[in-house]
């Protein structure tokens, strides 16, 4: 009798602490979550330079904007809406629908009342990460520090018209009632005008080019099957993101096609897919690609402004870098999202990564871009 | 329907089988019927038997009297194809088989491939007429089907063609114009017409002229034509790109009423360059040599 009551205590007491247990966890678990990190960071005090810049990118992480703009020691220069815009977006982009992923501060110099540190955000998209650093001045009021934030303020685009002489394609297909010997309408003739197989990082990288030489708008996608010796398949893949997909009348893309754990000596021939489909789609916007450079250093880039040369929003861009070494042979091709939205005849910049080897290779390249507006198609 | 033809085979079989014996005698078959038309099989004996017409995709049963005439009408046999008969009489079974040939012509089908090409290609088209009966049985007698490429502009292009087994077949050029051209073929009276779009093809000598506006440089390209002096349609995107001190600017632009323009930044000594697909066009240095 004594056994079992003493057992009865002991289930109770265990399901106290496990109850206790779990209910804290979860807690913990949520301000994980929430970008925290964990719960006491949450009640730290901004008793540094480094601490109240954590806070900061807390609450940027948690979307907590009133709190965010109310400890920042610079309010008074713009308001909260300027400060939610410049970390959203004014216009909806991939930046509006990004949440941060993790962030790092880095302290780069300290002095008894005035502190300056990087804070570098990464945020996530449907697209991949993106690196958003801000060198932020930190200064001390009494026993607290606050954060300077640096506001970039998206420019406005000032109420006007801007004609344009919209062009587009729209299709009729073939319908069910037509006499069976009825063509349908014929899908885009394209082309692959360049193809490079390359070893590269433990697998096979295909380089190409596609052109749509056709008078109509195409749908793309790339297929390339390696084929061994016997011709038995090795590995099948596609262009997945590195390819522009929608291509005009003559348009070129460059495309990347990436198998791992393949070995170029595996692989005795390369069959190659290009596909093509008839779609409606519009020819504009244009979007100029200006001050392309190729940045050499430890982390090369190909960097440019983007600007949008017609009067509507584009609220994603997709920039893809063609590499080209001396003799005009194509050596890479790199992409990119643009996180923020292009305004009409206002100057983007973005930043493609090339790989160091590859950089210094590198004679010429060519960008370009596709572009996706959330009102229209295309 | 192919199991359900077995089954009714194999009952024939055994009826056929506990009936031998029976009296019954030659039946005598048209050896081809033509598809539609009304014909007869004459039977010889007495009594009752039973008469199945086993065709493609279709099977015909008849209670008929032995020594008569057995009449079948317009329309009963309608696919072309190999028929067997079989008479299943009192005491024994007789069998037999004759043909069904397609009517006459009373349909055509022709099937045009590409629906749309570039200009001035020689045998670029193709064109596959096939003729049917009005019971859409493949008409295999030859007959001389017509095929005409009449474009916007020239004369029309025509061939005359014997069907082979129900088909017929030709290369056809299209024309040095741009432009709808109707694709006909034609059996008799009977005709079926296709739409072929002939679309202008690579364009020819590319040229540009730049201008200053402003704090920018205006490029226009000017009208950009095929080699036949079509012009290339509406869409087709022409790439300028600017070479300068360090730096390129790159634009895709589309044709738009025949030309393309843009602006870009103007740098002394800049090259501009043109292209459009994988042909190019003049290049313009910009200021200052």
């Amino acid at each position: 009798m004594t056994s079992g009551r003493l057992l009865a205590f002991v289930i109770a007491l265990a399901t106290v602490v496990l109850i206790v247990a779990g209910t804290f966890g979860q807690v913990q678990s949520v301000l994980a979550k929430a970008g925290a990190g964990s719960g006491t960071d949450l009640l730290r005090s901004p008793s540094s330079p480094q601490a109240a810049v954590e806070n900061l990118a807390d609450e940027i992480a948690r979307r907590d904007w009133d709190t965010a703009y109310s400890n920042l020691g610079n309010k008074s220069e713009f308001t909260e809406t300027d400060f939610i815009r410049d970390l959203s977006g004014s216009y909806s982009s991939l930046r509006s629908h990004a949440s941060l992923d993790s962030f790092d501060v880095r302290p780069q110099h300290a002095s008894a009342d005035d502190a300056q540190v990087r804070l570098n955000l990464r945020w996530s998209t449907v697209v991949g990460m993106f690196l958003d650093t801000r060198d932020l001045r930190v200064a001390r009021t009494g026993d607290r520090w606050a954060v300077m934030w640096p506001i970039v303020k998206e420019p406005r685009v000032p109420p006007q018209v801007i004609p344009v002489n919209y062009l587009r394609w729209d299709v009729i297909y073939r319908g069910s009632e037509d006499d069976w010997g009825a063509q349908d309408v014929e899908s885009p003739h394209v082309r692959i005008v360049d193809m490079h197989p390359v070893d590269r990082g433990g697998g096979v990288v295909i380089l190409g080019e596609l052109l749509n030489e056709d008078v109509v708008p195409a749908f793309v996608t790339v297929k390339a099957t390696l084929l061994a010796k016997d011709e038995s398949a090795i590995a099948t893949e596609d262009s997945f993101d590195k390819i522009s997909h929608i291509l005009l009348p003559r348009q070129v893309t460059p495309f990347l096609i990436e198998f791992h754990n393949v070995a170029l000596s595996q692989v005795d021939s390369v069959h190659m897919q290009p596909s093509s489909t008839l779609i409606a789609a519009s020819a504009d916007p244009v979007v100029e690609i200006e001050d392309q450079q190729l940045n050499l250093g430890p982390q090369p880039t190909l960097s440019g402004k983007l600007l949008n040369q017609s009067g509507q929003v584009v609220n994603v861009a997709h920039v893809l870098g063609t590499f080209y070494d001396n003799s005009g042979q194509l050596i890479w091709v790199s992409d990119g999202y643009v996180e923020r939205a292009l305004l009409p005849e206002t100057p983007v910049s973005f930043a493609v990564s090339v790989p160091p080897d590859i950089a210094s290779k590198v004679k010429s390249e060519r960008a370009v871009t596709t572009t996706y507006s959330s009102n229209r198609f295309q | 329907m192919k199991s359900k033809l077995t089954f009714l085979l194999g009952l024939i079989w055994v009826a056929g089988t506990h009936l031998a014996g029976a009296q019954t005698s030659g039946l005598r078959l048209p050896k081809t019927v033509q598809a539609g038309t009304p014909f007869s099989i004459q039977s010889a004996g007495s009594g009752k038997a039973v008469l199945y017409i086993v065709g493609p995709a279709q099977v015909l049963r008849r209670d008929v009297q032995l020594g008569e005439t057995i009449s079948l009408a317009a329309g009963d046999l309608h696919n072309a194809g190999h028929y067997t008969v079989i008479l299943v009489g009192g005491s024994s079974t007789e069998d037999g088989a004759f043909d069904v040939t397609a009517a006459q012509p009373a349909a055509l089908s022709l099937i045009a491939k590409p629906s749309r090409l570039p200009v001035d290609l020689h045998g670029g088209i193709s064109g596959v007429a096939y003729i049917f009966d009005t019971f859409q049985n493949l008409v295999l007698q030859p007959s001389h089907v017509s095929f005409q490429l009449a474009g916007v502009a020239g004369a029309p292009q025509t061939r005359t063609v014997l069907t082979q087994n129900g088909v017929a077949w030709t290369k056809m050029n299209s024309a040095s114009k741009e432009g709808a051209a109707q694709f006909v073929a034609r059996v008799g009276n009977i005709a079926d017409t296709r739409v072929i779009q002939q679309v202008p093809g690579d364009p020819c000598s590319l040229r540009m002229n730049v201008r200053a506006s402003g704090q920018r440089l205006a490029i226009e390209t000017e009208p950009v034509r095929d080699c036949s002096g079509n012009a290339v349609p509406d869409g087709t995107i022409v790439t300028f790109t600017e070479i300068y001190n360090g730096g390129e600017a790159t634009v895709d632009v589309p044709l738009k009423r025949g030309v393309a323009r843009t602006e870009m930044p103007a740098y002394e000594g800049a090259t501009i360059s043109v292209a459009t697909g994988v042909v190019m066009g003049n290049e313009v240095r910009w200021g200052k040599e």
